[in-house]
């Protein structure tokens, strides 16, 4: 059943009524809102995660972390040329390294201490306090006190400690701790979800197909915070009896935690993508000689292979983002360790552990919200890759095969 | 070997059975790893969480630090965030649809990009939602009203309450809605639709007499399912207006109120006596799970008589 398109109607030529056009219009714009959304979720978490270029050129030793003081320094940092790090601004030079580049190369010892030893400093690198007003750019040493740092040194640093009297917001800790959970999930959760897919498209009998369909979906209706409560209280022990770990929650909890989430995406994609392969390929595929398990593993699915891709693309994309689970199963230490039995904390928990706490307006407050553009680019950039580059090769695929 | 045959067939039958028999083995093993899971977490649940659901359980509020008492305010605030979240969401999810399959040239540019915004909608990590609830709801939204009634920032509207709630899931949920109303518009059989036009109607007139009542099943799916998706969130929430404790109940739109999931969340990880809390978080779960799976049930009960209606 093909939509009416406009290219049928039949109203084109006729005069239409007022009431026509208002009607059209109005679901028009209604459709809009969806594209409106997108636009704004950027806008306004880019507009709150703004205020950190006030804090760029400061030090955090002048700066209480309550952000009392931000107004003023707002206005002080607007004439200044602060690096901006999260692109999309008017006022960001060409040259100006960004953020994650780490062209700053230093080292940062557990003490605290910076050693800068790149000779090509961010420009604005200005690691003075404001009230010096320094204007000495190229410092080889940063300053006395290991209090005295740049954001941007304390973003880059290797320990997250937001409320202390002395703030540190080294993003580091959090990125791997993300990236540690996240890797931990794929590796469980793929595997486990394509298989089950073929198990149920290919070889399971037709009863047990009708139940394990629903059930495993199923799993796809748990609330995030229901599969962080059942690893918390379960998956916790089971995996410190199995494996005699230190640390009770840590990164492999939240790695399955994050994989019982995942896997019912991953499973139900992967089958829609199989069962989507037109019956001719396996038909041809049987009438040739192979077996079945041939034709699954050789034909089918190298002919879903698109779909299998996407499937895994958005399961990286959900436990990237996701953030009750990692909340309530990964320990939420900042630990920033190679380990994978220590526990971790991830970009999502951290906001959603520390977004209740922090003053609105603060610098920590802005970071939070640094994060959530984090978040928001990355999934943005996952579903776009989906999107284009996944369904067109699955599109070409078939195009001469139904 | 004669020159015909392929040098990979040359694996002798054993080989080739023994490399199917573990072929086919690992799917089974995979199947029913992630089969048992489900079941096994269903299970667990029900068996350890149904028994400490009682009428009590159901309609008191939370006493002696959560080890006491019911969650009847947790329910009550789920409930009122969820019916709010519809009423704002539903209608334009509606449009939204309506909009794909009546309106909209299929490949125009802007019907490709309000599609590519619904499936980036749905990516969106749950917890930016929760940053957009605080930074455009709450401040910019909330804020603006109390400023433009000329009032102290965060006095009525600017703060965080269940009306910015329920709009932040309703936004989280707009891709379940169109999807699911997409699908029940698109089952209602052309002719109809030919038929009413022929007739002399226009064409919003064929889409209100005709279409959306024939696709009304189709709506309250998408709603349900929608519903089911909301009252399971809560990392969008937490700051935008959920709380742990209430001295009362919600009364307006205005106020803050408790949620299922967010008192799970409580129970489970700030109890200070976890053994005293045990029953109440297994039944507080199970209650949550008869929500969003009764909810997800009926909408699949629903969906299915669609479908068959759609080939019959």
């Amino acid at each position: 059943m093909t939509p009416q398109t406009s290219g049928t109607n039949p109203f084109r030529r006729r005069k239409r009524h007022i009431g026509e056009r208002i009607a059209e219009f109005t679901v028009r714009l209604t459709a809009s809102i969806s594209i409106l959304m997108i636009f704004l979720i950027l806008t306004f978490v880019l507009r709150e995660a703004w205020g950190i270029t006030a804090f760029l050129t400061e030090t955090n030793s002048d700066k209480t972390e309550k952000g009392v003081v931000n107004e003023g320094s707002k206005a002080a940092s607007s004439d200044s040329s602060s690096p901006d790090t999260y692109g999309e601004t008017e006022e960001v030079s060409p040259d100006v390294p960004e953020e994650y580049n780490s062209d700053v190369q230093e080292t940062i010892t557990d003490s605290g201490t910076v050693n800068t030893t790149g000779g090509d400093e961010p420009e604005s690198y200005n690691p003075d306090v404001t009230d010096y007003s320094a204007s000495e750019e190229n410092k080889a040493e940063p300053n006395i006190s290991h209090e005295k740092k740049t954001l941007v040194q304390n973003l880059t640093s290797d320990t997250w400690q937001p409320v202390s009297s002395e703030p540190k917001f080294g993003l580091m800790p959090l990125i791997l701790g993300t990236a540690k959970t996240t890797f931990i999930a794929i590796l469980i959760g793929a595997p486990l979800g394509i298989l089950a897919a073929i198990y149920t498209a290919f070889f399971a009998p037709r009863r047990l197909r009708e139940v394990m369909k629903p059930v495993i979906e199923l799993l796809a209706g748990f609330p995030s915070v229901v599969i962080g409560f059942f690893c918390l209280m379960l998956v916790a022990d089971f995996v410190q009896i199995t494996f005699g770990v230190e640390y009770r929650l840590n990164a492999i909890v939240g790695g399955i935690g994050l994989a019982i989430a995942i896997v019912p995406v991953i499973f139900t994609i992967t089958e829609d993508s199989l069962m989507s392969v037109p019956k001719s390929y396996r038909e041809a595929s049987l009438a040739l000689g192979a077996t079945e398990w041939q034709t699954a593993f050789k034909v089918m699915l190298p002919a879903a292979l698109p779909g299998v891709v996407a499937a895994v693309l958005l399961g990286v994309g959900r436990a990237f983002g996701e953030t009750m689970i990692a909340l309530m199963a990964t320990g939420n230490a900042a630990v920033y360790s190679a380990s994978m039995v220590e526990p971790v904390r991830t970009l999502a928990a951290t906001i959603g552990a520390e977004m209740g706490e922090v003053i609105w307006g603060s610098l920590h407050y802005n970071i939070l919200f640094m994060l959530g553009v984090l978040l928001f680019l990355v999934s943005f950039s996952i579903n776009a890759l989906t999107e284009f580059f996944v369904k067109g090769m699955l599109a070409k695929k078939f195009q001469g095969g139904t | 070997m004669t020159p015909l045959r392929h040098h990979r067939t040359t694996r002798s039958e054993f080989q080739k059975k023994v490399l199917g028999f573990f072929a086919v083995g690992i799917t089974v093993v995979g199947g029913f790893i992630v089969f048992g899971t489900a079941m096994f977490m269903l299970l667990h649940f029900l068996i350890k969480g149904l028994p400490h659901i009682s009428w009590e359980f159901l309609s008191q509020a939370p006493r002696n630090n959560n080890t006491e008492g019911g969650i009847f305010p947790a329910i009550y605030g789920t409930t009122f965030l969820v019916l709010t979240m519809a009423l704002l969401g539903v209608p334009v999810g509606t449009a939204t649809a309506l909009y794909l399959t009546e309106y909209a040239k299929q490949q125009s540019f802007f019907a490709k990009s309000v599609r590519f915004a619904v499936n980036t909608l749905a990516g969106v990590p749950s917890i930016v939602f929760g940053l957009f609830g605080v930074g455009f709801f709450i401040q910019f939204v909330g804020g603006g009203i109390d400023s433009l009634a000329g009032m102290e920032g965060g006095a009525v509207f600017g703060h965080p309450a269940l009306i910015w709630a329920s709009a932040t899931l309703s936004i989280l949920t707009l891709p379940v809605v169109i999807v699911s109303v997409e699908e029940a518009l698109k089952a209602v059989p052309r002719e109809l639709r030919e038929a009413s036009l022929a007739l002399g109607a226009t064409k919003w007139q064929t889409i209100w007499k005709i279409v959306l009542p024939n696709s009304l099943t189709g709506i309250l799916t998408g709603s349900i399912l929608a519903v089911g998706r909301g009252a399971g969130e809560v990392a969008p929430i937490i700051f935008v207006g959920a709380v742990y404790s209430l001295p009362e109940l919600p009364t307006g739109v205005t106020d803050q109120f408790m949620h299922l999931g967010y008192h799970l969340f409580v129970l489970a990880t700030q109890s200070p006596d976890v053994d005293a809390v045990a029953p109440q978080q297994y039944a507080t779960t199970v209650v949550l799970l008869m929500l969003t799976f009764g909810l997800n049930f009926t909408a699949t009960i629903i969906r299915s008589r669609i479908r068959k209606k759609r080939l019959g």
